[in-house]
């Protein structure tokens, strides 16, 4: 009788030391420079807190253990392989994975442990498989819009959030009659499929731009829901990953409404787009000014610095290589460039910077918000590529914008302003942007791609 | 059974506290791998998943314990394989150009 409780000793401590090195692997991510050794010990944690679980005593039979693992392996391996460009969608997909692991736990567990389940069990219990599930195919809507297989504008319709409200309060009710009384088998499959209406009802009138918010928030529900399950299960290590998740998602929602100057709320139930469609109907005939390539050559050429401000248009486009090739023909002429990220530039937190990266960009000159805004003044050109709402200088100035307030890039406060655009339309808050109509800015209208290249061109490098 | 629920409460509340330290440190530049890579963590609930389906139980708790095991298991592998990609792509300017 000895030997198993050694055993069961050995397996907490194992699962004590994964915990560690999940705490490690998250505070090494705060400095690209040891980043790495992050997704080490992440790595390490988890191989060691799976090896102690196959030791556990409850598992007598490992055939369909080995089989989810092996399938589980060969489906990550090319989730793990995507091109960078395609990342949200990989990202919301893989918050929809989790989440349908956990619910999935959560019922298997309601069906073994039922009637007899004590009240505090049964509200956690209830609280994993509702966040599970809504976060599952609230999720797989996300990935769907990302992917562009979903239409990305948002669809609403009128008493939208009655219904889904009433939605909610229906699965909270099923919850609360089953923490009176567990034995009611009929209401747990709505505490299962309700969820699951939820979480496509809840995504729908979201659109494609307000992603990273949305990301971030089913992050933060995925998070809760496997700590939630942690309750259930009594295991401690699952509590803190899940927590740690959950406060980590939560966090980057906080980041992303800020820089939106909206609250979760206004995210989640404003449906952003249709209510502006009025307010930007008296526009004024107005004159830009566009310029030719040559043109913005050789104004790039006499500069001494230079800031890009990539956006979500770049990443469509596909234009972060030439980007790069205009980085080094800019750099080697002596002209200092730098980029300015907006928190909410492209369609999740960080995108920017991961695209800017892969096309080689050192990170020392990817610059967020606060740190670029001051040196606006003394940059001879703000280059914009396929970036809007994030310069419109009227949230700055005019109290009547329905962006008024939203932090943006002072792009306007450059000496002179450059915006490579496929045309005069307004970004995703239907808004005409001001910043086209300065004294300043010269328009370059076309394909981010084909114009930077032309620009390279112009400038004397690049190979063609 | 109270006094283990009152410490999983304190587990959960100091872990969130942590985290929120933790994560706050973080620089915008790596949201995105940060992402990628806690939910790569997240997937531990493969734990949970792994009892259930070699507990041989019943035969529904099974067939649930195993896809669920799918599921995890394809956010651990493709969580860690995408962020270390992420993360080997991000690298310092070159201190002298050749």
């Amino acid at each position: 009788m000895n030997a198993p409780f050694a055993t069961q000793q050995i397996i907490q401590l194992a699962y004590l030391i994964a915990t560690a090195l999940f705490i490690l692997s998250l505070k090494w991510m705060s400095a690209p420079s040891t980043a790495r050794h992050g997704v080490r010990a992440g790595e390490l944690g988890m191989l060691l807190a799976i090896a102690a679980t196959l030791l556990r005593h409850e598992i007598v039979d490992y055939r369909w253990v080995a089989t989810g693992l092996a399938l589980g392996s060969i489906l990550g391996v090319p989730l793990g392989l995507v091109h960078m460009t395609a990342v949200p969608q990989r990202t919301a997909l893989s918050h929809a994975f989790g989440a349908f692991c956990v619910a999935l736990v959560g019922t298997s567990e309601y069906y073994l442990r039922a009637p007899h389940i004590p009240p505090f069990a049964m509200a956690v219990l209830a609280m994993e498989v509702i966040l599970g599930s809504l976060t599952f195919t609230g999720s797989l809507m996300a990935a769907g819009k990302l992917q562009e297989v979903l239409p990305q504008r948002p669809l609403t319709y009128k008493g939208q959030n009655v219904v889904n409200f009433a939605l909610l309060g229906i699965a909270v009710a099923a919850a609360i009659d089953l923490v009176l009384h567990p034995q009611h088998t009929r209401m747990f499959p709505l505490l299962l499929t309700i969820p699951l209406v939820f979480g496509v009802l809840m995504i729908i009138p979201i659109g494609a731009a307000d992603m990273p918010t949305v990301i971030s928030l089913l992050n933060s529900y995925a998070g809760l829901s496997a700590a939630a399950m942690g309750f259930v299960l009594d295991s401690k290590l699952l509590i803190i990953a899940g927590a740690l998740d959950g406060s980590s998602g939560f966090i980057l929602s906080v980041i992303m409404s800020k820089a939106m100057n909206r609250s979760f709320t206004n995210v989640l139930f404003g449906a952003f787009g249709q209510v502006q469609a009025s307010a930007a109907a008296e526009q004024r005939a107005r004159t830009v000014r566009t310029a030719t390539v040559e043109e913005a050559a050789a104004i790039l050429a006499s500069a001494s610095s230079v800031v890009i401000v990539p956006g979500y248009g770049m990443a469509v486009a596909q234009a972060q290589h030439r980007v790069r090739e205009l980085y080094d023909i800019l750099t080697q002429r002596g002209i200092d460039v730098k980029f300015a990220i907006h928190p909410v530039a492209g369609r999740m937190p960080g995108h920017m910077n991961v695209l800017l990266a892969e096309a080689d960009i050192p990170y020392d000159k990817l610059l967020d918000m606060e740190a670029i805004n001051p040196d606006f003044p003394q940059t001879d050109v703000a280059l914009v590529i396929g970036a809007n709402d994030v310069t419109n200088p009227a949230a700055r100035k005019d109290p009547k914008s329905p962006i008024y307030g939203m932090p943006i890039l002072d792009v306007d406060k450059a000496r002179t302003v450059m915006v490579i655009k496929r045309s005069l339309s307004p970004g995703f808050a239907g808004i005409d942007n001001e910043l086209y109509y300065l004294d300043k800015t010269l328009m370059l209208f076309g394909d981010a791609k084909a114009v930077v290249g032309e620009l390279v061109r112009e400038l004397g490098g690049g190979r063609s | 059974m109270t006094s283990d629920l009152i410490t999983s409460l304190y587990v959960f509340m100091l872990a969130a506290f942590l985290g929120f330290e933790v994560i706050r440190r973080i620089s915008p530049l790596l949201h995105t791998p940060l992402m990628s890579l806690t939910n790569a963590l997240d997937a531990i609930a493969v734990v949970g998943a792994i009892v259930l389906a070699g507990e041989r139980r019943t035969r529904l708790s099974t067939v649930l314990g195993t896809v669920a095991i799918i599921a995890a298991t394809s956010n651990v592998v493709g969580g860690f394989l995408i962020t270390d990609r992420m993360l080997k792509m991000f690298k310092p300017s070159r201190p002298k150009k050749p």
